[in-house]
Parts: structure tokens; C-alpha cells; sequence
């Protein structure tokens, strides 16, 4: 066998591949397991009921609205921390991994008092007629705050390793700055904008402690599904709570695996023009 | 290395705790009952020393009621629990962990104190709320928390179920009309009473907070009585504070005699005037006598006359697809 830069592949993969079994595979399969103990039609039942699927509506519509948000957003900001050389840079750099180490309800309760009608930014919204707090906004407020740092975070490395020169060698052929953008600089980031996205997405899918305290939480219309999870939870009703987490589980895991080839077509892409 | 071994270090000694052989009891809680926890475990520690000549310390957790309960089946070492609505215990009957008969082992029900759904509303009462009727009036904005979420609300539900139900002579289809109106009326769906609290004060959302009457005096006393007035309605449901020892915790750690007594102090009269001082309605005759003025009369009816028991009303009004879940639909 070929000799490894990191020596006992063996022992590391048999000891990787059981802490991944024990900390990430086996809760995922017991909730499989408890959902799978609901008959076929129990199972659907619960997961296509009314209430169920308006709290999917909810959840991917504001996901999806904070991931796109965060997009545009973070990829600015990694742009600006990489590229500009501003006092406080080093500071705001800090900052954006805040919303990773506070607690999501720490973050949920401190945007409600900011957005409700009487807060600091809820009582100007409010003179435009604009809602946040206890809207569906309030929702995407609360997702995107939480999920900021994943598109910094991975565009920021990439964007460091982009060399100057392949902007300015475009320059000089007389591309324009857009056509530079769309062109050269965008292929370069899909791979890292793509997996700053699926994490954004699945992290908005799943938050729970932030959003409930600005939601509003009406069933039918702010009501998340991580929510209702915890309701049936409340009942004691473990199955119906598994069956509607595995929702949101496979809704994830597709989503994970859709970008996965994507980015892997993106990364093929970027290398036969490099090439 | 050094520093590696040193922050080990602490961390084991962290983890370990204060090295004591005093014996020491954990007591699982409902959310809004922290404040008079402390205070009832503060008089019964230097009681206990005083009877047994033992010294012990009281921990504490609180959270909604039905988490608590899991927790404790999951494997929270609670010796005693005194939660906020008898289905939760039940709950731990079911499982093996406390004996079926526990409502017998303590006066009351086992239940030391109990309270009613009230009403708080904004200084002055600018919309003139008195009673449930005024709840489904277009304009009065209610806030309570998600009763699927919080045995807080659970009570509130059921005692506006049971107002309608005295109103319309029993006619099923108003009572639902009626509750789904006050419903309808919920702008915010806190998951628990305290966070519905926040909302009420510190948002400034909803024109009436309906909470048990424990905690509006609490609000009322903290925020100012120039801010808040309490309003009791003409009729409410009879909230009780049941509490049990966890046989299968004692049993294990050998703490039966301490989390007995500590429950039997809940009664005794000190027990009780802190109970009271708190807000919440004893059954203590001197207790009660020296309280009567903080306490407006209200007619009481219970879970058991009205809806034929926990059990009962569980699977009628809280189930999935149950009756709320209906009104919920209905919006």
C-alpha cells in the first residue's frame, strides 16, 4: 500500500466512521424508526394535514427568502472583508461569526424587542406600514440573522485565493465589469456560494429558538414546522413528531444533495477552463 | 501541557461539583414558579436542619410542565416534581415512575396551593373588560400562550370553554363559535406564560393578558399597579399545583424521607404564606383568613365537573385533531 501523509488509515476511518454512526446516524435512525412505526397512511395523514403543510410553506418560503437575502448580502460582505483594507475591518470580521455563538433564543428575544411595534426599528417600520415582529417577515429576520456567517464564511477563503490578476488580465481584453463579474469571478465562487447556500437553507429549515419569539407563532400562518414538531412533542405524540421532523429532514438532505452535484459539475466547470 | 492538565483540572472539579455529604433533592417545576421556589426552599432548608438535624440543599428546574415530565422519564433525577397540571404527573404514572395513587398522598389532592386563568389589562381598563364575553368583542386584542404548548393556557381554554358552556346552555357548535372567536382574537401565540407575559408588558401587544392569577399580581407588583389592574372574571376553572414524589428517583437515590418532607412543608403554615405572598390561593385557614383581601371572590368550577376529568378533556380538546386543533383550522 501506497504510504499516507496521515499514518493508520485504518484506525482513523474505523474510529470516524463510528463517531459519525453514533453522534449523526443513530438519533437520525431512531427518529426514522419511530416515525417508520406509524402505519403508511397514519404517516400521510399527518404530514399532508392542513396545518402541516402550511407550517412547510412557511418554513421553506422564509428559508428560501432569507437564504437569497443572505446571498446577495454575504457575499458583499466576505467581498469587503477580503478585498478593502478599512479601520474596524479586523472587528467586523469578529462580528459576523457572532450569530454562530449566541444562543438562538438570546437572538430571537433581542430582534423582537428591536422589530416589535414599540422597538427601535419596529416603531420607524411601523410609520411605513411595515410589520416584522409576529409576521412572516419577522420569520426571515430571524432565520437570516442566524444563518449570516455560512455564506461569509465560505466565500471569504475562496475570495482570498483569488488572484487579482485574472480580473485585471480581463480588464486589459477589454471586458466590461459586469462581463468580468458574470464571467470570471462568479464561476470561480459557485462551488464556495453553493455550499454557503445549503447550509444557509438547511440551518433556516431547522431553526427553532430564534424564530418563535418573533413569529407570532398563529397556526396556518407563522407557525413553523420545527414548531409544530415541538407541539406533538408536547402531546406526547412522539410519532406524529417524528413523522413531520422527517419532512423536514428529507427536505434538507435533498436539498444537500441537489447543491452536492452542483457543485461538483460547478468545480468540474471551473477546472476545464482552467485547464 | 501544564495549562492543558490545569483547565482538566477544573473542568473535572466543575463537573464534580462541591465534594458534600449533605443530602441534596431535586425539584422539577413548572416555568413561572422560580420566584417562589427560591423562596419556599430558602425557609425549608433551616426547617429541615431544626427537625432531623441534617443539613440539605434544594436544586431546582423549571420549564412547561409536559417537558419537565419527559425530561424526568428521560432520565431527570427530579425527586420531587410539582408541576402546573395533573396530566403531567399522569404522565409519569403511566411510565412507571410515580405511584398510581399519588393524588392520596398529600392533602388536597396533593395539591398545596392552587389559582385560577385571570385577567390583567392596561391602566384604567380603556376597554372596559370585565368578564369572558368581552374577549370575542372585534376590538379587544388577547393575549395567552399556545395552550398545546403551556398548561398556563390549557386552563385558560377550559375555563373559556366552560364560561360558554354555562352561557349557552351546553349548545356545542356556540361554545366552539365562542372559543374560536377569542381565539381569533390572539394576535401572538407565545409557547409558554412567561414569554406571553413579555409580550403583553414589555411589547405592549394585546389589550388583555390572561395568565393564572399568581402571576397578574406578580406582573402588577413588578411593573407598577399604576400600569396594570388585575381583573377577575365572574367565573373560572380551578387551576391545582399538584405534586408527587418521583418513587423511582427516591427509591434509587435513597432521598424518600427528605423529598417527603420537603412536599409536607408546602403545607405547613410557613409553606402556605409564602405560597400566598406569591399570589397563589391556599387552603390554610389562618393562612387564607390573613390573605382574604388580596383575593377577589370568584366562582370556581373544576376540571372534573365541567369535563369529566384530565383524561377527558386531554382527548376531547387537546389531542391532535381534537376540538383546539379544530378551532385552529377553523382560522
Amino acid at each position: 500500500m501506497r504510504r499516507r501523509v496521515l499514518p493508520g488509515l485504518t484506525l482513523s476511518l474505523g474510529i470516524t466512521l463510528f463517531y459519525v454512526g453514533l453522534i449523526v446516524v443513530l438519533p437520525l435512525g431512531a427518529l426514522v424508526f419511530k416515525a417508520a412505526s406509524l402505519g403508511p397512511e397514519d404517516y400521510w395523514r399527518i404530514v399532508s394535514s392542513a396545518r402541516a403543510v402550511a407550517s412547510y410553506r412557511v418554513t421553506v418560503l422564509s428559508a428560501l427568502a432569507a437564504t437569497a437575502f443572505n446571498l446577495v448580502f454575504g457575499m458583499a460582505l466576505a467581498w469587503v472583508l477580503v478585498r478593502y483594507r478599512f479601520p474596524g475591518r479586523r472587528l467586523i470580521d469578529a462580528i459576523v461569526d457572532l450569530p454562530f455563538a449566541l444562543p438562538t433564543a438570546v437572538a430571537g428575544i433581542a430582534l423582537t424587542t428591536l422589530f416589535a411595534q414599540n422597538g427601535w426599528f419596529g416603531s420607524v417600520l411601523a410609520e411605513a406600514g411595515i410589520k416584522v415582529a409576529y409576521t412572516p417577515l419577522g420569520i426571515m429576520v430571524a432565520m437570516s440573522f442566524t444563518s449570516l456567517p455560512f455564506i461569509v464564511r465560505t466565500v471569504q477563503p475562496v475570495l482570498e485565493d483569488l488572484d487579482p490578476a485574472l480580473e485585471e488580465a480581463a480588464q486589459t481584453l477589454g471586458g466590461s465589469d459586469g462581463a468580468i463579474f458574470m464571467r470570471v469571478i462568479l464561476p470561480l465562487l459557485t462551488p464556495a456560494l453553493l455550499a454557503g447556500v445549503s447550509l444557509s437553507f438547511a440551518r433556516s429549515l431547522g431553526e427553532f429558538g430564534a424564530i418563535i419569539f418573533i413569529a407570532g407563532n398563529q397556526p396556518m400562518e407563522t407557525e413553523i414546522t420545527a414548531l409544530l414538531t415541538f407541539i406533538r412533542l408536547e402531546e406526547y405524540d412522539y410519532q406524529a413528531a417524528a413523522a413531520i421532523a422527517s419532512v423536514l429532514l428529507i427536505t434538507a438532505f435533498v436539498m444537500l444533495a441537489i447543491t452536492n452535484l452542483m457543485q461538483a459539475r460547478a468545480l468540474r466547470y471551473t477546472e476545464k477552463t482552467r485547464a | 501541557m501544564n495549562r492543558l492538565i490545569l483547565a482538566g483540572a477544573a473542568l473535572a472539579a466543575i463537573l464534580a461539583g462541591p465534594a458534600s455529604a449533605q443530602d441534596k433533592i431535586l425539584n422539577a417545576s413548572y416555568d413561572v414558579a422560580r420566584e417562589l421556589f427560591v423562596q419556599e426552599n430558602a425557609a425549608f432548608v433551616p426547617q429541615y436542619k431544626a427537625d432531623t438535624g441534617k443539613d440539605i440543599s434544594v436544586d431546582q428546574s423549571h420549564a412547561g410542565t409536559s417537558k419537565q415530565a419527559r425530561a424526568v422519564v428521560e432520565g431527570l433525577e427530579a425527586d420531587v416534581v410539582t408541576f402546573n397540571q395533573v396530566i403531567d404527573i399522569d404522565f409519569l404514572v403511566k411510565n412507571g415512575f410515580v405511584s398510581d395513587d399519588w393524588k392520596n398522598d398529600f392533602p388536597n389532592n396533593s395539591s398545596p396551593w392552587y389559582s385560577l386563568p385571570s385577567f390583567l389589562v392596561r391602566a384604567g381598563n380603556p376597554k372596559g373588560i370585565k368578564d369572558w364575553n368581552d374577549l370575542v368583542r372585534d376590538d379587544v386584542k388577547v393575549i395567552f400562550p399556545n395552550p398545546k404548548t403551556s398548561g398556563n393556557a390549557r386552563y385558560t381554554y377550559l375555563a373559556a370553554t366552560a364560561y360558554a358552556r354555562e352561557a349557552f346552555d351546553n349548545d356545542e357548535a356556540k361554545v366552539k363559535e365562542f372559543v374560536a372567536k377569542i381565539f381569533a382574537n390572539v394576535p401572538v401565540f407565545d409557547t409558554g406564560g412567561r414569554a406571553s407575559t413579555t409580550t403583553f408588558v414589555e411589547r405592549e401587544v394585546g389589550d388583555v393578558l390572561i395568565t393564572f392569577e399568581s402571576e397578574t399580581r406578580g406582573i402588577a407588583k413588578e411593573f407598577g399597579e399604576d400600569k396594570f389592574e388585575r381583573v377577575t372574571p365572574s367565573v373560572s376553572l380551578l387551576a391545582e399545583f399538584p405534586v408527587a414524589i418521583v418513587d423511582k428517583v427516591v427509591d434509587k437515590k435513597g432521598t424518600r424521607e427528605a423529598a417527603k418532607a420537603y412536599l409536607e412543608f408546602l403545607y405547613s403554615p410557613e409553606g402556605q404564606k409564602i405560597a400566598a405572598e406569591n399570589g397563589n390561593r391556599v387552603n390554610d385557614e389562618a393562612v387564607a383568613e390573613a390573605f382574604k383581601g388580596e383575593f377577589p371572590e370568584v366562582r370556581l368550577v373544576t376540571v372534573e365537573d365541567v369535563f369529566g376529568g384530565w383524561d377527558k378533556a386531554q382527548e376531547e380538546h387537546f389531542a391532535s385533531g381534537a376540538l383546539l386543533d379544530q378551532i385552529y383550522g377553523d382560522r
